[in-house]
């Protein structure tokens, strides 16, 4: 699985928890939060999606590696392609 | 002491039948009701009453994924209720507003979705969602108007069984009358279409209603009667103290007359006539009345066999010998709203002040003789000449009753 396609599991997943945003334009370097209306919350909820939907395990110390869809890429990427 | 006279000042509400007053009323005096088969898990089709306001009129399409059924019929209902009072909400004191919001109960919704939602994980509680306590916390529908609205003064529910939409603005007749609030968002919603476990309980009963056309499944009084629609639905009502709404110019509804809430101390489901009769009594000598003032009373009645018959009786000990108080009942439209129940069927009656017009119950093919008041009024409204006092029965589980009584407001 490529980070390109990573980036979009997680922008499939705000689109379902957050419906009122959007996501067309975020930018990869730039905090979620400081794009967009998240709350502590809407963290748990892609927390929540990645393992439901994708069997990927985020321990509550690595929360602040989904900061950012970059840092998502870096920090999924390698759980998808280990599954 | 002289207690401050309390006063409807806007009103919201949605049922099965009816968005806003205007078309609920039309239907409740064209004989219209709305009940529909539902597939309910686990049971299969069931009758149950179903609202169809847009909940995007007033919430984010998060809020809505956020929140519960309950907070946003709650949140609907409140803002119907701002907007007919008049109110200059934006420039109102928000701390000065109490938020009671009375409910049958509440949190069985998600709870039974998680359980639902975890078995289809072999039950492995990672899955059960963050969301669940404050969804199902029992403050839930009250607390979420007033993060929709920006209310900060106290808000809580008052769990009442099927008594709790006339306890949700009985609470809030005495803030008013204590000082607590200026202005109070009250009366109670009901999400439990959502639950089977209502449903179930019902059927394990023995008190589920059964038909084959659900409009027909609920008929109380009828012979054939054979149990409860549950149903989904709200109404909140504006609440003030006289001189603030007279202060303001408002247009006034009703005055609250008087009301009594109390304990039958004798089953966990059987209702007591004897102590339904006496808590009728109260509200009537709170009131100042006797029983012949009351131009409507309107029933609990849930369409079960032996409930009908006991709350019959304990009107007729009341009212038996008032031949200007007419007996009606809501439920025969929209099914049985449990916590919204007593504040919708009251709403379903206010415009009688105005039109002197008495809705029926509906759905009597024959009259259980049992029922037969002779001021029942039965399928087609009843024209009087006025219409000054509404008396709004509302009984629940353990024994709780709670009578309500609404006068047209003269000054």
């Amino acid at each position: 699985m490529t980070e390109d396609q990573v980036k979009q599991i997680v922008i499939d997943i705000i689109n379902e928890i957050a419906p009122d945003e959007d996501t067309s334009g975020l930018k990869d370097e730039i905090a979620l939060r400081e794009q967009m209306d998240l709350d502590s919350m809407d963290f748990l909820d892609i927390v929540m999606e990645l393992r439901k939907q994708h069997g990927i395990e985020v321990p509550e110390a690595d929360y602040p590696e989904l900061a950012s869809l970059q840092s998502c890429a870096d920090y999924l990427t390698p759980k998808f392609n280990a599954k | 002491m002289e207690l401050d006279r309390i006063v409807i000042t806007g009103l919201g509400l949605t049922a099965p039948n009816g968005n806003t007053l205007e078309e609920f009323r039309a239907n409740l005096l064209a004989g219209v009701g709305r009940v529909e088969s539902i597939e309910m898990r686990y049971m299969g089709q069931v009758p149950a009453g179903v609202c169809n306001f847009d909940p995007k009129q007033y919430q984010s399409r998060k809020e809505l994924r956020v929140g519960t059924r309950a907070g946003s019929i709650a949140i609907y209902c409140a803002h119907e209720a701002i907007k007919s009072s008049g109110l200059d909400f934006e420039g109102f004191d928000k701390s000065r507003i109490g938020v009671y919001v009375g409910t049958t109960e509440h949190g069985n919704v998600e709870t039974e979705n998680e359980v639902y939602n975890i078995s289809q994980f072999d039950y492995d509680v990672r899955y059960w969602t963050h969301h669940h306590n404050p969804r199902t916390v029992a403050n839930n529908p009250a607390g979420e108007i007033t993060i929709n609205t920006g209310i900060t003064g106290p808000h809580y529910t008052i769990g009442a069984a099927c008594a709790a939409g006339n306890a949700g603005l009985i609470q809030a007749v005495q803030m008013l009358r204590l000082g607590e609030v200026d202005f109070a968002l009250a009366g109670g919603v009901s999400e439990s279409i959502q639950t089977f476990g209502i449903f179930a309980g019902f059927k394990s009963q023995g008190a589920l209603a059964e038909h084959t056309d659900p409009n027909k499944a609920s008929r109380p009084f009828d012979k054939s009667r054979n149990g409860i629609v549950v149903s989904e639905g709200g109404a909140i009502y504006c609440l003030e103290r006289l001189k603030d709404a007279q202060a303001r110019g408002a247009t006034i509804l009703g005055e609250i007359a008087g009301y009594r809430i109390n304990s039958d101390a004798s089953d966990y489901v059987l209702p007591n006539p004897e102590r339904q009769a006496e808590c009728m009594r109260q509200a009537l000598a709170s009131a100042g009345m006797e029983p012949s003032d009351v131009d409507i009373v309107n029933t609990h009645a849930t369409s079960t066999p032996q409930g009908d018959i006991q709350e019959i009786k304990a009107v007729a000990e009341v009212f038996g010998e008032s031949p200007s108080t007419y007996v009606n009942n809501t439920k025969s439209y929209i099914g049985h709203a449990m916590g919204a129940a007593g504040a919708l069927e009251l709403a379903g009656n206010l415009p009688s002040f105005q039109d002197n017009i008495i809705h029926p119950t509906i759905n009597i093919d024959e009259l259980d003789p049992e029922c037969a008041l002779p001021n029942l009024v039965v399928n087609e409204p009843r024209k009087v000449d006025a219409v000054k006092v509404i008396f709004n029965n509302s009984f629940g589980m353990l024994g709780i009753n709670s009578a309500l009584i609404v006068k047209k407001f003269e000054s």
